[in-house]
């Protein structure tokens, strides 16, 4: 059995994730005695991967593939794939892996298990547990097809580091044209985005409008973290819906998500339970979010929030 | 211009999960049956096209006569005909597979499906759709324009958004965003009556094939007490995150 990961790059840079993948991927490749391929696209340190028990890179370099296609990332993938007779491939979980993954999964015929949170229960036939019901639930899925994707969920595995011999091949495949073309990109620069970040700050209704999004915005930059919201906050216009967060909005897997003036509604908590750990700044002893956090603060926000920062400021210069 | 928008028949965002037979099943006990969230975004777009650019709007849905309250309330919103493939949804592949076979056989120039079912949460409908159609994707729609055979389809990144500029024959996975909250529609009275008279054809399925099953649902474990800091002691929740929790 060969396993092939596809690490996605930013800016010729691979991304976090890429080396969750590669732990990952290493992970069970060591349990069944094979190897670890990845397939990276554009990117200039690939042979980092070998840190993380990777055996080999397959890089594709080409300037028409600056702005990600799903179309022609998916059909590379696919090609890497054959080339290597991988029966198991490994995406992530970022918009871009969305895209692509069902794409793969019907060219390649394998089957696609979303949402994978622990290391397979068994390789053949493959049995993996993944989440269902947002967060509620999870469901323990078996693959009846040769070939299967899992796509992670990110910080579910970690990063395990373990040096490995790596070889490094470039490789051209065919690119297939692709009727879609992106004409702009719009992002926030300067901004943690909330699918990449490790600590998450998101604030609800009880900071009563979008004038004191300031004390919100000032905790997140203390700790490098980035901003949300809950589904009320953005749909009145205090926030843009990109910062929206729970079951129909974007989901939390951060190392760290602290909750200010969020009730913790069932739907709410749907979206935000996969973070580690979780902090709840309320004035309400009873809110529910309470129940699902594991540090709590009963205490008004426009008190708690500024001296937090502060003290977190200090915290941060001492231990810088 | 022909729209399908594909419906999927979920549990309500405040249900409890449970599971029956052994853990095997979900437990429809008690629960209150929905639209899938984001499809009532996207059919809300779909009645936008047909109120403004004439475009006519079938529904469709893979799933047992259990589904067609929550159909004939899709019809009671304004789709104007309704499909059903009297199949268990057993996973994304199989519905994928059933639903091509409708786009094929339809000729549908734009199907509207939501990014991912709250469920399952498979995301994986619309993308193998277009796979087997041969049609253009955007996944995570958030905006989206038609002109002619023209497409402009505002696509969520991590960290952004980007515009994208593609053509018919299209399927976008969409989420709030193609429609605002406030845009959307509670069926009237009129609506609801016009809806039981408009046509709801059931197709038995052409396949039985599917990629994976679901051996087990588990539910999470409880979560210990929440550790509560007094607010006047916040050097104590620095000092925990830091040294028990260590995630500053
Ligand atoms: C179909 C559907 C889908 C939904 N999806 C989502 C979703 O994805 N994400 C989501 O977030 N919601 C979602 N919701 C909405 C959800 O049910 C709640 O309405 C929402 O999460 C509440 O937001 P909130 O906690 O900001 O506001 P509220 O419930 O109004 O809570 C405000 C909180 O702030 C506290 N507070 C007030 N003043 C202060 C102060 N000075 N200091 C500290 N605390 C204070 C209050 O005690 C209260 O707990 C959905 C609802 C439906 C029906
Ligand atoms: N059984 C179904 N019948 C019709 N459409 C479906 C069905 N399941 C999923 N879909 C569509 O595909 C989208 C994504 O679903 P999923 O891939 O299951 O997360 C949903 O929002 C629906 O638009």
């Amino acid at each position: 059995m060969s396993i092939l990961i596809y690490t996605e790059s930013e800016g010729g840079k691979l991304k976090k994730t890429a080396f969750e993948l590669a732990s990952y991927a290493s992970a069970i490749a060591t349990q069944q005695g094979s190897s670890v391929t990845a397939v990276a696209i554009n990117a200039n340190d690939a042979e980092e991967l070998g840190n993380y028990g990777v055996h080999k890179v397959l890089t594709v370099s080409d300037d028409s593939l600056n702005n990600f296609s799903a179309k022609k990332y998916a059909s590379i993938i696919q090609q890497t794939a054959e080339k290597e007779s991988a029966s198991l491939v490994i995406v992530g979980s970022g918009s871009n892996d969305k895209f692509l993954a069902p794409i793969l999964s019907a060219k390649l015929n394998a089957a696609l298990v979303p949402n994978v949170v622990e290391l397979p229960e068994s390789i053949s036939p493959l049995k993996v547990k993944r989440t269902a019901f947002t967060n509620k639930a999870f469901a323990m899925t078996e693959v009846d097809t040769e070939k299967a994707i899992i796509a992670l969920s990110k910080n579910s595995f970690g990063l395990k580091e373990n040096s490995t011999a790596v070889t490094s091949e470039s490789f051209s495949p065919s690119i297939p044209e692709d009727a879609s073309s992106v004409t702009s990109t719009d992002k926030v620069s300067g901004k943690v985005a909330i699918a990449d970040a490790e600590i998450v700050v998101s604030g609800g209704r009880g900071l009563k409008g979008p004038e004191n999004w300031n004390l919100i915005e000032n905790l997140a930059e203390v700790l490098g973290a980035a901003t949300a919201c809950s589904k009320p906050v953005s749909d009145m216009g205090w926030r843009p819906h990109s910062e929206h967060v729970g079951q129909t909005g974007k989901p939390v897997a951060s190392n760290l998500y602290i909750a200010v003036g969020i009730s913790g509604a069932i739907q709410h908590l749907a979206g935000v339970n996969s973070s580690k750990v979780k902090v709840v700044i309320n004035n309400d002893a009873d809110a529910p979010f309470f129940k699902a956090a594991d540090y709590g603060i009963v205490g008004d926000a426009f008190e708690v929030v500024p001296k937090l920062t502060e003290k977190l400021k200090e915290f941060k210069a001492n231990n810088a | 211009m022909k729209i399908l928008v594909c419906i999927s028949h979920v549990p309500d965002t405040t249900s409890k999960i449970n599971f029956t037979d052994g853990d095997t099943k979900f437990d429809t006990n008690g629960v209150q049956f929905v639209i899938n969230p984001n499809d009532e975004f996207g059919l809300t777009r779909a009645m936008w096209f047909k109120e403004k650019q004439g475009a006519s709007v079938t529904i469709v849905n893979v799933g047992g006569p259990e589904t067609e309250p929550t159909l004939r309330k899709a019809l009671a919103i304004g789709a104007d005909e309704a499909i059903r493939i009297n199949a268990t949804p057993t996973d994304g592949f199989f519905v994928a597979k059933e639903l091509a076979k409708v786009v094929s056989e339809g000729n549908y120039d734009l199907v509207i499906a939501g990014r991912e079912s709250i469920d399952y949460n498979g995301g994986m409908v619309p993308g193998m759709l277009a796979t087997f159609t041969d049609a253009n994707f955007v996944n995570m729609c958030i905006g989206l324009e038609i002109e002619g055979t023209s497409a402009t389809a505002i696509r969520e990144i991590d960290g952004g958004k980007e515009t994208i500029s593609t053509n018919l024959p299209l399927v976008v996975g969409c989420q709030k965003g193609i429609v605002e909250e406030k845009d959307l529609r509670i069926p009237n009275m009129r609506g609801i009556m016009m809806a039981r008279k408009k046509q709801l054809t059931v197709l038995e399925p052409s396949t039985s094939e599917s990629h994976t099953k679901i051996a087990s649902f588990e539910k999470p474990a409880a979560k210990g007490a929440v550790k509560l800091v007094d607010k006047d002691n916040l050097d104590e929740l620095i000092s925990l995150l830091h040294n028990e929790a260590k995630v500053i």
